[in-house]
């Protein structure tokens, strides 16, 4: 079943440059997906228009059956409860502990506090965390702000986890560690769209690989299929 | 439950947002007691001046002197043209005789006494009166030329100039400070609006993660209205006391009259729990009205 469905979209910015030309891909609930490519060729753009922060110009966009390019602003919320994002930079509020910050997410929604408290801890725990929940992210290593992020973006069970270079801040070793997160929640059922530049980890992970350059794709690499090219 | 439930982390996350930005917010909330306390001088005024109105178009009196020689028919003429005036209530209308009035002279002074007691009805000086309230006061003038314009009519009488003259600067007086009152609360808004800005400003990464992890945009606004709403309140706290405190003790400090027993004070039950509800509520609406302002023209989502 096709999860994402994007049909003949492009997108001009207001400045007049096009970052994306005629794009076209379909990713199926459960995959595990990167993309790649060159700084500027459209990777931030293409995942932007999958949670609605930028809209296509033209073209159709489906995440989960919903048109992305059609929601109103004030129903944005709606497709942003079946998605997940994580970001480089993690995206912390620093003056709340690693359990606040997850936590959260799920009070904007107003659930009950004991429904809070066992999501997260569950969350926490499946990212490794559930014995520094009450730690503030100034005491976190890079690696573990991180796994607080994706524990925030995963709490509230998304379809679709969306992660914008998770790891461009994390030194090998640790970017390893995220990955690991990563495929776990993604065995679980959750689909995955990671946008990296790091090499080693797309070699390594053997996942679907999808390649921009000059905001169209050059490459659809199938599970396995990539070997050890140059972004 | 639920949305009271978000409600309840809204109030939560404004009141420890007015305390984050301390500094900002009391500069808000010093802004709204200065005008609150405007405000409330100008409603203590402004309620005084409409009651000492009242008093005085309740007690002030014209009095048509008629002829010493009137008869009794032309008596009877003069009334029926006073009734007819526009001013005028018939029942408001009330003839005293002027033995009544020598009789009562008498009853007050012993040389009267002397004096009077040897007139006979036609002998007297005295004249027969027309003792007349009017219905709108600031018409009382032009009432009483009409009174005098009527045949019989000697003399008529009512404290003209000063009863106008007080009521008219008491007027003036009511309309400046409704004036300065506007013009500070505008500013006030306008300051508020400002806090928010830069609460929102201050608080744009928690703006960005509530709408990544799928809060509405409604729920992320109503924290900076109520924001806004509680400024509004704490910076009514001080009007109020003093209005609690300060009206009854100037009410009590001056018996309940300025200057004269002419210009009685509204008495503080319950004139000083509905102003003080009234400050409350201006207090809130200004906040919100200034915190939904800097929300549309800030927090674009």
């Amino acid at each position: 079943m096709d999860l994402i469905r994007i049909k003949d979209v492009k997108k001009t910015y207001k400045t007049g440059t096009t970052a994306i030309y005629d794009l076209d891909l379909t990713i199926k609930k459960g995959e595990f997906v990167f993309i790649i490519g060159s700084t500027g060729c459209g990777k931030s753009t293409l995942i932007k228009m999958l949670y609605r922060e930028e809209k296509p110009s033209s073209g159709q966009i489906l995440v989960g059956g919903l048109d992305v390019g059609k929601i109103k602003n004030r129903k944005v919320y709606k497709l942003r409860r079946k998605i997940g994002v994580v970001f480089q930079n993690y995206q912390l509020l620093p003056n709340e502990t690693a359990y606040e910050n997850v936590a959260f997410a799920l009070e904007v929604l107003g659930l009950p506090k004991d429904e809070v408290h066992s999501k997260v801890m569950k969350v926490l725990d499946l990212v490794g965390l559930k014995n520094k929940a009450k730690q503030y992210p100034r005491h976190l290593s890079g690696g573990e702000q991180q796994r607080v992020a994706i524990a925030r973006a995963i709490v509230n069970g998304p379809k679709i986890l969306i992660c914008d270079e998770p790891t461009g801040n994390l030194d090998p070793e640790t970017s390893m560690e995220i990955m690991d997160v990563l495929e776990a929640i993604n065995e679980l059922g959750t689909t995955i769209i990671m946008v990296t530049h790091d090499i080693n980890i797309v070699k390594k992970m053997k996942k679907r690989v999808v390649k921009l350059d000059s905001g169209r794709i050059v490459k659809d690499y199938k599970e396995g299929e990539y070997k050890d090219e140059s972004i | 439950m639920k949305a009271f439930r978000i409600l309840g982390r809204n109030i939560r996350d404004s009141f420890k947002s007015v305390f984050r930005n301390f500094s900002l917010s009391l500069a808000s909330i010093s802004c709204i007691t200065i005008t609150l306390m405007v405000v409330a001088v100008s409603i203590v005024l402004s309620f005084n001046v409409t009651n000492f109105t009242k008093i005085v178009e309740r007690d002030v009196t014209i009095v048509a002197f008629l002829d010493v020689d009137i008869t009794e028919e032309e008596r009877e003429k003069v009334y029926d043209q006073i009734i007819v005036l526009d001013n005028i209530e018939p029942s408001n209308v009330e003839f005293i005789d002027k033995m009544d009035i020598s009789e009562e002279m008498m009853e007050s002074s012993d040389v009267f006494n002397s004096i009077m007691s040897e007139w006979t009805r036609e002998e007297s000086p005295i004249q027969d009166t027309y003792q007349i309230k009017v219905t709108d006061i600031n018409l009382i003038n032009k009432t009483a030329e009409e009174i005098k314009d009527i045949k019989n009519v000697d003399i008529v009488k009512y404290g003209e100039g000063m009863v106008e003259q007080l009521v008219s600067v008491f007027d003036v007086i009511r309309k400046v400070t409704f004036g300065i009152v506007i013009a500070l609360i505008i500013v006030t808004a306008f300051l508020i609006a400002n806090t928010i800005k830069i609460t929102i400003m201050s608080r744009k990464r928690e703006i960005e993660i509530m709408r990544l992890v799928g809060a509405s945009n409604i729920n992320i606004k109503i924290p900076f209205i109520f924001e806004g709403l509680i400024l509004g309140m704490f910076g009514s706290i001080i009007p109020i006391v003093v209005t609690l405190y300060g009206y009854t003790a100037l009410y009590d400090h001056f018996g309940g009259q300025l200057f004269t027993n002419f210009i009685k004070l509204v008495e503080p039950t319950p004139f000083i729990y509905l102003t003080s509800l009234g400050l409350l509520l201006i207090g809130m609406i200004v906040g919100m009205f200034g915190s939904s302002r800097a929300v549309k023209k800030y927090l674009k989502i």
